[in-house]
C-alpha cells in the first residue's frame, strides 16, 4: 500500500455524556467493543489500512485506560521512526483545557503546522466500521471540495446535536440541522468524520476561535456553508453508531450476524488491537454455547446463548446466560441467571443471582461492581 | 560496546525434528504450532523472559524461514532491544572455514563471538523440544551456590521409563559422578531435560578442544559433557519439578495437546505471573454458532465453529462446518472441517482442509489391537476431498480425492 498524503486525526472524548455510564472512569475511544477491542480500534485502523501513518488522538479527560491500551502504536504499527502515532491531551500546546472540537484543534494548531501532509482525516470514536478511507479520502480530493462530511442514510442517533444533511443530487450539501432529531424516520446523520485540507482545517479554526466560536460544527460547517463547498460521502460500509447504553447492546446483538462480522473483518483490512496473551478460551465439560462470540481467555463451563463473552472472563457452572456482553475479566458465579445484561469489566456476579433487563433497556453493571 | 550480561541463553533450534515427519517437512520443529495458539518456541522464549534473562541467540539452520519470521523483532517476548533481546543466529561462512552446524556444540563454538560481546558469567543452553515453565533464575542461582562449573536440569521420571531418557548418576548432594544414555538397567531415574548452564570460561575451553577433536561428533551429550566429566570438572544436576513434556513425536505431540485439557496436569497457561507470550495473529473473537456442542476443548480467536467439538485443540481461525465432529484431535491454525466430516485421534495441520463426510483417523477402541491405530497426521495445506478416507496412524502430505492418494 502506497503513503498517503493525509493525517489522521481522532477525537476520543466525543459525546461522552451520551454514555456516562461506561465513560465515567474512561475515554469515549476505550469502552470495550467486540469481544476483545474498544470502540478507537476501529477509526485507527480504518487510518492505518489506508496507508496513513501519522494519527494524532485528541484527549480530554479520564485517558490513562486509552494511553494504556495505544501504548506506543506498536499494535496497529504505528511505532514509527518517522512519524507514528501522537497522543494530544489537553494543554499539550496551550493553556486551556478542550471546549468543543474547535477548542481542541487550537491547541493542536503547533501540531497541525508542524506535519507536512497536505489532507486531514478527522473521525471521533462512536462509529463501529471498518470504512475504506482512501476511498473517502479520493472522493474528497476528486470533489475539490473544502470540506467533505462522511454520512449515512437512517434514522438518527439520539444526539442532542446530531447532524442532518440535506444533499444536492451531486452530494454538495444544501443544508445543515443539529439537533436531536431521533424522531424523524430517516435522514442523511453525520458520522463524525470529515476530510479537509490541513491549510484549510488551520485556516477555518484559528478564524473561528477568534470569534469565539468553538463549535466545529455548528460555527463552521453550518455557518460557513454558503462560502464552503462541502460536500457528503455517503459511507457506504456496514456502520453501528454507539451513542447509548442501548445503541452499544443492539451494535453487539448485530454483531453476532455472520455478515456483519464479515463486514468487520474483512481480510485485508485487519482490525488491530492490544495483544494481552491470555490461552485459548477453554470450555468445560458441561459447557453448552450457541451463537456466541467468545475471546481468548474465557473459561465457560456453563451455558451461553447470544452473548459477547470478552477475554479472561468466567462463566461458572449451571449457569444460563443469554443475550449479555460479558467484558474482560468478569466473572459470573454457578446456578445464576443473566438475560439482557451488560457487564463492565471485573464484575464479580456471585452464585444463584438473577439479573434481567429488556432488550430495549439492557442492565448495567458498572465495572468492579460485585452482585 | 555491548552492556555486559550476567547470563546469554543459546537456543538450539536448527534441529530438523525428523520423528514429527510431515509435520516439520517445511518448518523447524520449534516453529511447529502447540497449545491452540503457541509455536513450541514460546515456552523457552517466555521463559527467558520471565527469568529475566534478556539476551537470547537462537540457532537456526533446517527450514528457518518460518521460525525467522515467527522471532521477528522479538516484540512479541519483550525481547526487542537495544544490544540484547533476541538474535537469530544462522551458519555463515567464515574466512576461516564455518558453514554448517556439525552438531549441537559446533553450533555454539561458531557463534563464540556472539557470546563474547556481552562478557557473561554463564551461558545457559536450552533446545526448542520441550513445554514447560521454569524459571532459569533459579537453576542459574543454584549453580553459583554449589559453585559448579556445569549444572544439568534433571527430572525425576518412572523407574520404568527410564531407559527411554539420558539418565544421570548422582551423589546425594547432586554432584553427577556418570552419564548413561537410555540405559538397559537404569541406576537413578533423574533424566536430562537438555537444559544446561555452563560457566562461559570453562565452556570456551572445552568447545574450543572439542573443536579441534576431529573423531568428536561435536555434540554436548555425546562429546562435551563427558569429556567434563572426565576431567573432573563439578557437574551438578539440578532438579526441576513440574510440568515438562517432550513434544518430539507425534504421539508426544498430541498427548502435550491433549494435557491441557485435563484439569490435573499442572500446566497453567493463564499464569498472570508466567505468561506465556506468543505471536497474535489478531483476529476477532471465535463464533460459536446455533446447534454446535463444544465439550472440554480450546479454541482460539477466529474461528467459526458450526459443528460437535469434543476433547480437541482448535488454532486459530478453524472452521468446524456443522455436522462436522471433531474429537480428540488438534487442528492447527486455518484448517477447515467440511460439513459431515468426522476428525479423530487426529492432527490436522495449519490450512489443511478436510473435505465433505470424509473420515479421518479413528478412535482406537474401533480398531483391532495389532498396533494398526495411531495418530493419524494431515500435513500443512493438504486438501482431503470429500467422502474420502483416511486410516489411524496415517500421514497425509499430498491430496488425497476419494480414499486414494493422487
Amino acid at each position: 500500500m502506497r503513503k498517503q498524503n493525509a493525517l489522521g486525526l481522532l477525537f476520543s472524548n466525543m459525546y461522552d455524556d451520551s454514555l456516562r455510564e461506561m465513560t465515567a472512569l474512561r475515554a469515549f475511544g476505550s469502552i470495550p467493543f467486540g469481544g476483545r477491542y474498544r470502540l478507537i480500534d476501529f477509526p485507527l485502523s480504518n487510518m492505518v489500512n489506508a496507508g496513513i501513518s501519522k494519527v494524532g488522538i485528541i484527549t480530554k479527560n479520564n485517558y490513562q485506560s486509552l494511553m494504556d491500551h495505544i501504548g506506543s502504536g506498536k499494535a496497529w504499527d504505528l511505532s514509527r521512526k518517522n512519524e507514528g502515532l501522537y497522543f494530544l491531551p489537553p494543554y499539550s500546546g496551550g493553556d486551556q483545557m478542550y471546549a468543543g472540537r474547535i477548542s481542541s484543534l487550537m491547541s493542536i494548531v503547533p501540531f497541525l503546522r508542524n506535519s507536512r501532509e497536505e489532507y486531514v482525516i478527522m473521525s471521533d470514536c462512536h462509529v463501529v466500521g471498518n470504512i475504506d478511507y482512501e476511498r473517502l479520502l479520493q472522493a474528497h480530493i476528486e470533489s475539490g471540495a473544502d470540506i467533505t462530511v462522511g454520512y449515512r442514510r437512517g434514522a438518527v442517533p439520539r444526539l442532542p446535536d446530531a447532524l442532518c444533511l440535506q444533499l444536492a443530487k451531486d452530494g454538495m450539501v444544501k443544508d445543515i440541522r443539529l439537533g436531536d432529531f431521533s424522531g424523524e424516520e430517516e435522514c442523511c446523520f453525520g458520522l463524525g468524520l470529515y476530510v479537509v485540507r490541513r491549510e484549510r482545517l488551520l485556516q477555518l479554526t484559528v478564524e473561528a476561535a477568534s470569534h469565539s466560536r468553538m463549535e466545529f460544527e455548528r460555527d463552521v460547517l453550518q455557518r460557513r456553508l454558503g462560502s464552503l463547498r462541502i460536500m457528503g460521502y455517503g459511507v457506504p460500509e456496514y456502520t453501528a453508531v454507539i451513542y447509548s447504553l442501548d445503541s452499544y447492546f443492539r451494535a453487539h446483538m448485530e454483531f453476532l450476524q455472520s455478515d456483519v462480522r464479515n463486514a468487520l473483518f474483512p481480510v485485508h483490512r485487519p482490525v488491530y488491537t492490544k495483544v494481552r496473551d491470555c490461552s485459548p478460551a477453554l470450555y468445560g465439560l458441561r459447557a453448552e454455547v450457541g451463537n456466541s462470540l467468545v475471546a481468548d481467555g474465557v473459561t465457560i463451563e456453563g451455558t451461553v446463548r447470544n452473548s459477547i463473552v470478552f477475554r479472561d472472563a468466567h462463566i461458572g457452572r449451571n449457569t444460563h446466560i443469554e443475550n449479555c456482553v460479558i467484558m474482560q475479566g468478569s466473572l459470573v458465579g454457578e446456578k445464576s441467571e443473566l438475560n439482557c445484561v451488560v457487564l463492565d469489566k471485573d464484575v464479580a456476579i456471585r452464585a444463584g443471582r438473577t439479573l434481567r433487563g429488556y432488550e430495549s433497556y439492557p442492565m448495567f453493571i458498572a465495572k468492579g461492581s460485585v452482585v | 560496546m555491548f552492556r555486559k550480561q550476567e547470563c546469554v541463553a543459546m537456543l538450539l533450534a536448527g534441529g530438523q525434528g525428523s520423528r514429527l515427519y510431515v509435520l516439520t517437512r517445511d518448518i523447524a520443529k520449534p516453529a511447529v504450532p502447540y497449545g491452540g495458539k503457541y509455536r513450541i518456541i514460546d515456552f523457552p522464549l517466555s521463559n527467558c523472559i520471565n527469568s529475566g534473562i534478556e539476551t537470547v541467540g537462537v540457532l537456526t539452520q533446517y527450514q528457518p524461514l518460518v521460525l525467522n519470521d515467527y522471532i521477528g523483532s522479538g516484540q512479541p517476548w519483550d525481547l526487542d532491544r537495544i544490544d540484547a533481546g533476541v538474535h537469530v543466529l544462522p551458519p555463515y561462512q567464515g574466512s576461516e572455514g564455518g558453514g554448517w552446524y556439525k552438531g549441537t556444540a559446533n553450533a555454539i563454538y561458531q557463534n563464540m563471538t556472539f557470546i563474547e560481546r556481552y562478557d557473561p558469567e554463564y551461558v545457559l543452553v536450552l533446545s526448542g523440544d520441550h513445554i514447560y515453565k521454569m524459571d532459569y533464575s533459579d537453576m542459574i542461582a543454584f549453580h553459583r551456590q554449589n559453585g559448579a562449573d556445569c549444572t544439568i536440569a534433571v527430572i525425576e521420571v518412572e523407574m520404568s521409563e527410564a531407559s527411554r531418557f539420558g539418565i544421570l548418576n548422582t551423589e546425594p548432594d547432586g554432584t553427577i559422578y556418570e552419564f548413561d544414555e537410555k540405559p538397559k538397567e537404569p541406576k537413578s531415574n533423574l533424566a536430562s531435560m537438555g537444559i544446561y548452564v555452563f560457566n562461559w570460561k570453562k565452556l570456551r575451553q572445552y568447545l574450543t578442544s572439542d573443536e579441534q577433536d576431529p573423531k568428536s561428533q561435536n555434540d554436548f551429550g555425546k562429546n562435551v559433557l563427558p569429556a567434563m566429566l572426565n576431567a573432573g570438572e563439578k557437574m551438578m544436576a539440578y532438579r526441576f519439578e513440574g510440568y515438562w513434556k517432550d513434544v518430539g513425536t507425534i504421539d508426544s505431540l498430541w498427548e502435550a495437546n491433549m494435557d491441557l485439557l485435563d484439569p490435573r496436569v499442572p500446566m497453567d497457561l493463564d499464569d498472570p505471573n508466567w505468561r506465556i507470550y506468543s505471536r497474535n495473529p489478531g483476529l476477532p473473537p471465535h463464533f460459536t454458532g446455533e446447534g454446535a456442542t463444544i465439550q472440554n476443548s480450546l479454541i482460539s480467536e477466529g474461528g467459526n465453529i458450526f459443528g460437535h467439538v469434543d476433547f480437541s485443540v482448535l488454532f486459530p481461525g478453524v472452521t468446524v462446518e456443522s455436522g462436522a465432529e471433531v474429537r480428540d484431535s488438534i487442528i492447527m491454525p486455518g484448517a477447515v472441517v467440511r460439513r459431515g466430516a468426522k476428525v479423530q485421534y487426529a492432527i490436522v495441520a495449519e490450512n489443511a482442509v478436510i473435505g465433505e463426510d470424509a473420515v479421518v483417523g479413528a478412535r482406537p477402541e474401533d480398531c483391532s489391537g495389532d498396533g494398526s491405530w495411531g495418530v493419524t497426521v494431515v500435513a500443512a495445506g493438504v486438501r482431503i476431498g470429500a467422502h474420502s478416507k483416511v486410516p489411524p496412524k496415517a500421514m497425509i502430505d499430498t491430496d488425497m480425492e476419494g480414499g486414494a492418494v493422487l
